[in-house]
């Protein structure tokens, strides 16, 4: 017995020496004081020095996107880091192109404030803040797909202005079989006029841990925490007719894209094109009646890949690009073509908007992993 | 306790017992960073400093804590944590004071503390019986002729990459068959000291 208990002892002492030791150290040593970061050559922080560049803004209420939490595992996080931030890291090589190391673009989870820094960021992140909800409503769509609505529960922020189009990084906490905390991105489905609220769809993936966070433990009234509004995928100020093509939950920015143009009163010409399997998996058709009755010049064109002999189906039968190829016509007037969904919907679907006379500067996509 | 002289332990652990040549201890980052002369001198430095201080402090705990206790059988456990706290402090102030150094080494700076020739020291200096001085001269010498090793194998790199090397033996494999062609020089040395 007193063996076991000298032993213990023992290991325990030296750690204990050991871990003091190097808490001593970290505190001394890697103390590198107030550190400036000026950002866009216009606004100043004055920080303390020694953490990773992303805590650091953080902790500003900066909030560069971050899917993995800072683990150097999803590469979100880059910024253009123009001085002081040091040789570029063997942990951020896997992530960074060739045109981004000659554009000094680095992942600011993994470099650290040692020195003053000159960095830039896009400005609409100086926009993206944190806010706490709760869930008003949280209803099934179809039998994998739920519509959430948040209402903003934090007073500061209260409200959220957003681009028709841009997506929000909702957090799960920890919950049985997901030990720790998990951000993942959803596009917003909201009307940008309705600064309250929040829409999402979030569709069921097996295994995914936000997903089944949403679908087994989020019920109405949970309170639910967020930051947004992020992403350069939004309605550009134009006039030019638009092609909206969209699978799935794709349809989400789609539809705040839809609300926009109504609340703009546009003339724009607009045609959606939405993928689904069977006629079951469709979803907001009753808005679609709406969006058709109020705007003069849009139509909702539903494809099905599978449709069911009972269902009656009357509509187009294919993938979305099948359509796209039959329905829409070619023409060099100026278009724009906003795309959501799958990285593979989204590069057969490019290739048919190419072939119609899209210019591909003009097709703006967000893909969905 | 062995009564060899502190001075005979110190040359021959780097000339004819050396770790990398003669016991093929700490390879991988011998292999991995003798690419250029410069961080190999940085990481030579860096082992020689950790060899050194490893060393003490494991012959302090050694015999002043676990033989006391009877808990030599802790001695792998032990050892490995001291070195592991003291390669942390030594990143902790490469990091704050030579950062050229510090990126250049990279991860092989923390990979220090897996570094066989690191835990062989310590375990050879109980398992021979050395005595305080013995075992600071073996650290020492075992760090010093480590850098040398890897200092050598640096320079004879750089030379190579004027020379037409097979491609299936570029980098790893080109430098396993110098490292044997080196330890098949330092087995001339062996037997001409004792060190145990």
């Amino acid at each position: 017995m007193s063996t076991i208990l000298i032993t213990i002892g023992v290991i325990t002492g030296i750690t204990t020496l050991l871990a003091l030791l190097l808490t001593f150290a970290d505190a001394f040593i890697a103390d590198y004081g107030i550190k400036k970061i000026l950002i866009n050559k216009n606004k100043e922080l004055e920080i303390e020095g020694g953490n990773t560049l992303l805590s650091t803004l953080v902790n500003e209420k900066i909030f560069i996107p971050s899917a993995c939490g800072g683990k150097g595992s999803c590469g979100y996080c880059k910024c253009k880091v123009n001085s002081g931030g040091g040789p570029v890291l063997a942990t951020e090589l896997p992530y960074l192109s060739k045109g981004d190391k000659e554009n000094n673009i680095r992942l600011s989870c993994q470099i650290k404030v040692k020195e003053d820094m000159e960095i830039e960021i896009p400005e609409e992140l100086f926009n993206v803040k944190a806010y706490k909800g709760v869930v008003e409503e949280i209803v099934d769509i179809t039998d994998k797909i739920k519509f959430v609505r948040f209402k903003i529960t934090s007073n500061d922020p209260s409200t959220i202005d957003f681009n028709a189009g841009q997506y929000i990084q909702l957090t799960a906490p920890p919950y049985p079989s997901s030990p720790e905390e998990v951000y993942r991105a959803y596009s917003i489905a909201s009307a940008t006029k309705d600064k309250n609220h929040i829409n999402l769809l979030i569709g069921y993936v097996e295994d995914g841990l936000l997903t089944t966070y949403v679908h087994q433990h989020l019920n109405q009234g949970s309170s639910v925490n967020f930051t947004g509004p992020y992403g350069d995928f939004y309605l550009q100020d134009t006039d030019a007719e638009i092609v909206l093509v969209a699978v799935g939950t794709g349809m989400a920015p789609i539809l705040s894209i839809l609300y926009e143009l109504i609340d703009q009163k546009s003339q724009r010409k607009a045609t959606f094109f939405f993928g689904a399997r069977t006629k079951s998996d469709l979803f907001m058709l009753e808005e679609m009646d709406i969006f058709e009755r109020e705007l003069p010049n849009f139509k909702f064109i539903p494809t099905l890949s599978r449709p069911n002999a009972e269902e009656e189906w009357t509509g187009e039968v294919g993938r979305v690009n099948n359509s796209i190829e039959k329905i829409l016509e070619y023409s060099d007037a100026p278009r724009e073509a906003y795309l959501c969904g799958s990285a593979p919907m989204i590069d057969s679907t490019v290739d048919s908007l190419l072939a119609k006379g899209i210019r591909e500067d003009k097709i703006y996509f967000d893909k969905f992993d | 306790m062995s009564d060899i002289n502190p001075f005979f332990i110190f040359f021959a652990s780097i000339f004819t017992s050396n770790m990398v040549l003669a016991n093929f201890l700490g390879m991988c980052s011998f292999i991995a960073v003798s690419r250029e002369v410069k961080t190999s001198l940085g990481l030579g430095q860096a082992v020689t400093f950790v060899l050194t201080g490893t060393t003490i402090i494991n012959y302090l705990i050694y015999h002043y804590i676990l033989v006391p206790f009877r808990l030599e059988y802790l001695r792998f456990i032990v050892f490995i944590i001291t070195i592991a706290a003291f390669v942390q402090l030594v990143e902790m102030v490469l990091e704050r004071y030579v950062p050229t150094l510090y990126y250049s080494l990279g991860i092989f700076l923390p990979l220090i503390t897996v570094n066989c020739a690191i835990l062989g020291v310590s375990l050879f200096m109980v398992i021979r019986d050395y005595n305080f001085i013995q075992s600071v001269a073996f650290g020492v010498g075992s760090g010093l002729g480590w850098a040398l090793a890897i200092l050598a194998m640096a320079g004879i790199r750089q030379k190579l990459q004027d020379a037409p090397v097979p491609k299936g033996l570029e980098g790893p494999g080109i430098t396993l068959i110098i490292t044997g062609l080196m330890a098949l020089a330092f087995i001339g040395f062996s037997g001409i000291v004792k060190i145990q």
